[in-house]
């Protein structure tokens, strides 16, 4: 048993850090943000030739055919830099889910390109309700001549307004089914929902009779929440993983001014209030990565204990980030709460994080269902 | 990153544990609850003990990881985990000499002379003779290199005089691997130095220390011009500060180790309990409120072992603990205290029924483990001064004291 980076692992993490640190610095990620869609094409093109953009898809489909390891290394690294943008939507939400139910011909035409980095993606799922739980998907498809016609309101959706298409969950009659719909088609119409994480937008996407064709259908029933909830699940790994990257950042950005700041004539970092903040943070951004590894391991492996493992990542980070980013603005004091400091970007960042696929409460209670509901044979 | 065990791994675990299944007494946990009178049962079950140890030396499990040459098995750390692990599941009894398995013997066995090895460390492995350890004093505690016992050097003996206390297994010790001060006028961590002391020698005098929970787990240990051979320095004179942070080094890796397990199966009593117990006319199982506590005691349950399994592969790797050993203490000590809470919260009044109680559940258990977890962020260093250790240590912030 090795619980931590292989050397491969361990250079890929070395490239994606310097990457994005050479590539996103965070005066870059000031300016992204100040976009209507924080993205930046250039950037995007160079993460493709990097090929960040299919890390984990197969050969066949443009991707590097790396495991779910290797993806979270990429994310955490992504996460330290606060990478603005469509990634995680793109690759992780639409990406996976077109994976899991796509044709063979699907998979050529929409995810080839986003391994490619030709085309940006999103999965449309929340509706006024609100609910991580597909179950909650009540946007109506009607069968016609032609394929489907879609009606009604997706909320939440992050940056649908670079996609070129959504990955969207909808109801025919009882069943869950999603199709792929192209942002440009007729009747569909995207709007803003300005958010306090400006790095990351969020949409709200309203279907009005929006005409799918009959080979954009990718799943209905079964295999349609089979692949959502694959889909979810990896991206949950993934942001999860994130956020430990965010957490990583931070920790060292308050640990060096509470080197460096001077009160009562000594560094701050000498008194224990704020020495023990620090440890706090240690503990917190430590626990969250051994978790999300975990995760990313045991969905790699597609083992029995995944689900659990991916909600248990999913709701200690969940906390952690949060509480990690209390603590970080905390120790900077008047500064910390600056607009010009760039911890309230990574706290913006968290509180979105939290809120994404389900916060703690929201994955405590799917834990519940295991280990409380069925009884555990297997310790 | 791979999780799976590896064939060594898997066979070691198999082997380990068709041998516990063969020969650990299953009638631990009965003998625990014994209505005897206290003082005569903790001593039959400490002689019940002893024998359980002698039975692991013989079958070559004692002393996993020591050296081959010295006894042991040289076995990894991984395989050590599993040893800690394999006997926490089946609920097998403690080793009584656990502080001279892990950590006066591998103390021995690094700064120890090699008339001391050959002297000592068999008796530690088979038990024929119990160890403790005298480090904190009644006004040196977090503070350890204030402490003030004095050796003073008379021909070739020390002559010990001072008080110890918070001595596990004191009542029960052969010997104690003794931390005192030899250089009065040294820097405090200078004039240290640490002695091997025969708890049978004349001027010692050992006294229960009872605790919250009613035990006397700890002792008070009284030194009156105990004659000390100076061939029985360990290391050199003057130079203990350096062999008692070798030993304490030990104690913080080793207390977390196989809790993960025990902490699980109470888990598991407590989810089943939860679907029994009623509460606002359903099961406290269906209770959200309860639901999401417990959950979280979960999460944190399995974190914890992942942090371990983090923690042993880097020193298996580089040979150094890495900043996720470093918050285990915090982190297992801290969670049981909620844990624990969170166990009374859901037995309700039925939780605080002590042992003997016909209405406790499992003997009055969880009320014992709810006070019993109090001491948790003290003892082995208190949280306070993890928390010193994590910030100068690992974060490299300037020392506070």
């Amino acid at each position: 048993m090795q619980f931590g980076l292989t050397e491969t692992q361990q250079v890929l993490k070395n490239s994606a850090r310097e990457f994005f640190s050479a590539e996103c610095p965070i005066a870059e990620v000031r300016r992204m943000m100040e976009t209507p869609t924080a993205y930046d094409a250039a950037l995007w093109q160079k993460m493709a030739h990097q090929g960040w953009t299919g890390v984990i898809f197969d050969e066949e489909y443009g991707g590097l055919g790396l495991g779910l390891v290797e993806m979270a290394v990429a994310l955490e690294e992504m996460g330290r830099a606060l990478l603005p943008g469509p990634y995680l939507s793109t690759v992780l939400l639409a990406g996976v889910a077109i994976d899991a139910a796509g044709t063979a011909a699907q998979k050529c035409k929409y995810l080839s390109r986003i391994s490619m980095g030709e085309a940006h993606a999103t999965l449309a799922l929340l509706e006024a309700s609100a609910c991580w739980d597909p179950d909650a998907v009540q946007l109506n498809a009607h069968p016609t001549p032609a394929g489907f016609a879609l009606n009604g309101r997706k909320m939440f959706v992050p940056d649908a307004a670079t996609a070129d298409f959504l990955v969207c969950a909808a109801r025919r009659g009882p069943d869950l089914g999603l199709f792929i719909v192209p942002t440009g088609a007729r009747g569909l119409a995207v709007s803003a929902l300005p958010a306090i994480d400006e790095t990351r937008k969020l949409y709200q996407v309203a279907f009005a009779d929006v005409p799918v064709a009959e080979e954009d259908f990718l799943a209905i029933g079964d295999s349609a929440r089979a692949a959502l909830d694959r889909a979810l699940a990896v991206a949950t790994v993934a942001l999860a993983a994130e956020m430990v990257g965010g957490m990583q950042r931070i920790m060292e950005i308050a640990v060096e001014y509470a080197k460096a700041r001077k009160q009562f004539g000594k560094p701050i970092g000498q008194f224990q209030a704020v020495q023990h903040l620090c440890a706090d943070m240690l503990l917190l951004t430590e626990s969250s990565r051994s978790a999300a590894y975990y995760a990313a391991w045991a969905l790699q492996e597609r083992a029995p204990e995944a689900e659990v493992a991916v909600s248990i990542a999913k709701a200690y980070a969940s906390d952690a980030y949060r509480e990690v980013g209390n603590r970080a603005i905390q120790v900077q004091g008047g500064m910390g709460f600056t607009w010009e400091n760039n911890v309230h970007l990574y706290y913006k960042r968290a509180k979105a994080s939290e809120l994404m696929f389900g916060d703690a409460s929201y994955h405590r209670e799917r834990i519940a269902r295991t280990v409380i509901d069925k009884a555990i044979d297997k310790l | 990153m791979d999780l799976n065990p590896t064939p060594q791994e898997r066979q070691f675990r198999d082997e380990l544990r068709a041998w516990l299944e063969a020969h650990a007494p299953r009638d631990w946990e009965a003998r625990q609850s014994a209505t005897a009178s206290r003082e005569a049962s903790m001593e039959a079950r400490f002689a019940f003990l002893r024998d359980w140890q002698r039975q692991v030396y013989e079958a070559g499990w004692a002393g996993l990881s020591w050296p081959k040459e010295y006894g042991g098995r040289g076995a990894t750390l991984m395989e050590k985990a599993i040893f800690t692990e394999e006997m926490a599941r089946i609920g097998a009894p403690p080793l009584p000499g656990i502080l001279g398995l892990e950590l006066v013997g591998p103390t021995i066995i690094a700064f120890g002379a090699e008339e001391q090895k050959q002297r000592y460390l068999a008796k530690i492995l088979s038990g024929e003779e119990i160890w403790c350890q005298g480090f904190s004093e009644p006004n040196a505690g977090s503070d350890l290199a204030a402490l003030r016992t004095a050796a003073a050097l008379d021909g070739d003996h020390f002559i010990v005089n001072g008080q110890k206390v918070w001595t596990s297994y004191g009542w029960a010790s052969d010997w104690c691997e003794l931390v005192v001060r030899t250089d009065a006028a040294a820097e405090k961590h200078k004039g240290l130095t640490v002695l091997l002391v025969d708890m049978h020698s004349p001027g010692v005098e050992v006294r229960p220390l009872r605790q919250m929970t009613g035990e006397t787990e700890f002792n008070e240990l009284f030194f009156d011009n105990v004659r000390v051979p100076a061939a029985n320095v360990v290391g050199r004179v003057n130079d203990g500060w350096n062999v008692a942070l070798g030993t304490l080094m030990h104690e913080r890796a080793l207390l977390g180790a196989g809790l993960q397990i025990t902490f699980k199966r109470q888990f598991t009593r407590l989810a089943e309990l939860a679907r029994r117990i009623e509460r606002n006319g359903r099961p406290a199982a269906e209770d959200p409120v309860i639901r999401q506590k417990l959950a979280q005691c979960y999460a944190e349950i399995e974190i914890m072992r992942l942090n371990q399994m983090r923690a042993i592969s880097r020193v298996m790797e580089t040979g150094k603990p890495g900043p996720e050993g470093s918050i285990q203490k915090i982190f297992w000590s801290e969670l049981n205290q909620r844990f624990q809470q969170i166990a009374m919260e859901l037995l309700g009044p039925y939780g605080q029924l002590t042992r003997g109680s016909e209405f406790a559940f499992d003997d009055g258990q969880w009320a014992y483990t709810w006070l019993r977890a109090r001491g948790n962020t003290i003892e082995a260093g208190t949280s306070e001064i993890q928390r010193n250790i994590v910030g100068h240590f690992v974060l490299g912030l300037p020392k506070s004291y």
